[in-house]
């Protein structure tokens, strides 16, 4: 049956390391450091609590390897996504600034 | 000899591509989907608050104190939801029910206090077309990405309920294995869906 395929991890640890991450994550905020490092920490921590739940609670380190590209693909788009939309999000900060300078200096170029 | 038995020997032998669970996979495909789309609600949430000369602190304006109590209950509802599948495993069905049931519960209580938060967020005049504290996008993309997340926790409590009673209707405990499983999976993914709103949209 499937429920004696594969072992079974301690789900109570997976639960304590969840926690434990969470509270890291909450003090990593009120960190003395420069916002970027404190954005790259969180982003770390958030993934490791993310491949913590996917690996042990949904199972995926005993599944087979298609489950896996399967799991990895939205991750892989939604990373490509932000670069795609960082050009546009520019354009909209650029002529938000345009607007906020005096009419003269802001000619009409578009 | 009937048709039955001829289509069975004519099956194709079995890939290494062959899932163990058909409905498995399918809740897999469905979940990578669903990703995208919660992939893009983050990745759009970036791009505005990246290009945005007035965003707000949102941990400063939001409060995450609340938001915290809520992000454990949901891992604890995770830990619940995976010990109604080991119990199913062993065979004991009340007790695999039972957790069903705080799973179900934890996420009903995640929904009542993420009303509660929207409706003290609104009084002090965080609207979806309105925000005090800056860019309206801000307003905007909170409400969407946290409804969308909501919507799903809400769609999960009822999926969870159905189980309940698909789990008692079953002749042996054995015999909803699968199915929890498969719950299972949709639950945890809106606990890592959580993981990273949170993270995302409160913390950063």
């Amino acid at each position: 049956m499937a429920e004696t395929a594969h072992k079974h991890p301690s789900y109570m640890a997976i639960f304590w390391y969840l926690a434990i991450l969470t509270v890291i994550e909450l003090a990593v905020i009120y960190l003395p450091l420069p916002k970027f490092t404190i954005g790259v920490l969180l982003c770390a921590l958030a993934l490791g609590k993310a491949a913590l739940v996917a690996m042990y609670f949904m199972h995926l380190r005993f599944e087979t390897r298609t489950l896996g590209w399967i799991a990895i693909t939205p991750l892989a788009i939604a990373t490509l996504l932000v670069f795609v939309l960082l050009p546009d999000g520019f354009a909209v900060l650029k002529t938000t600034e345009d607007a906020k300078k005096p009419a003269a200096a802001a000619p009409a170029k578009h | 000899m009937s048709e039955a038995a001829v289509h069975s020997m004519v099956e194709p032998a079995e890939t290494p591509l062959t899932p163990d669970s058909w409905g498995k996979l399918g809740m897999w495909i469905f979940l990578a989907g669903d990703a995208v789309g919660f992939g893009t609600l983050l990745a759009g949430y970036g791009a505005m608050r990246a290009t945005s000369g007035d965003w707000p602190n949102p941990y400063q304006v939001l409060g995450i104190n609340l938001t915290a109590v809520m992000t454990f209950l949901l891992i604890c509802s995770s830990v619940t939801m995976v010990k109604a599948l080991e119990w199913l495993g062993k065979g004991d069905r009340s007790r695999a029910i039972q957790y069903l049931f705080f799973t179900a519960l934890g996420g009903a209580i995640f929904v009542s206090l993420q009303a509660y938060e929207w409706t003290h967020l609104i009084h002090r005049g965080l609207h979806i077309n309105q925000n005090p504290w800056g860019a309206t996008l801000f307003g905007t993309s909170f409400f969407l990405v946290t409804g969308f997340h909501g919507l799903h926790v809400t769609g999960g409590v009822i999926y969870l309920l159905s189980m309940i009673r698909y789990v008692a209707n079953r002749p042996e405990p054995a015999a909803s294995y699968n199915a929890v499983e498969i719950a299972g999976l949709y639950w945890h993914f809106v606990d890592l869906v959580w993981i990273m709103v949170f993270t995302f949209m409160y913390l950063l």
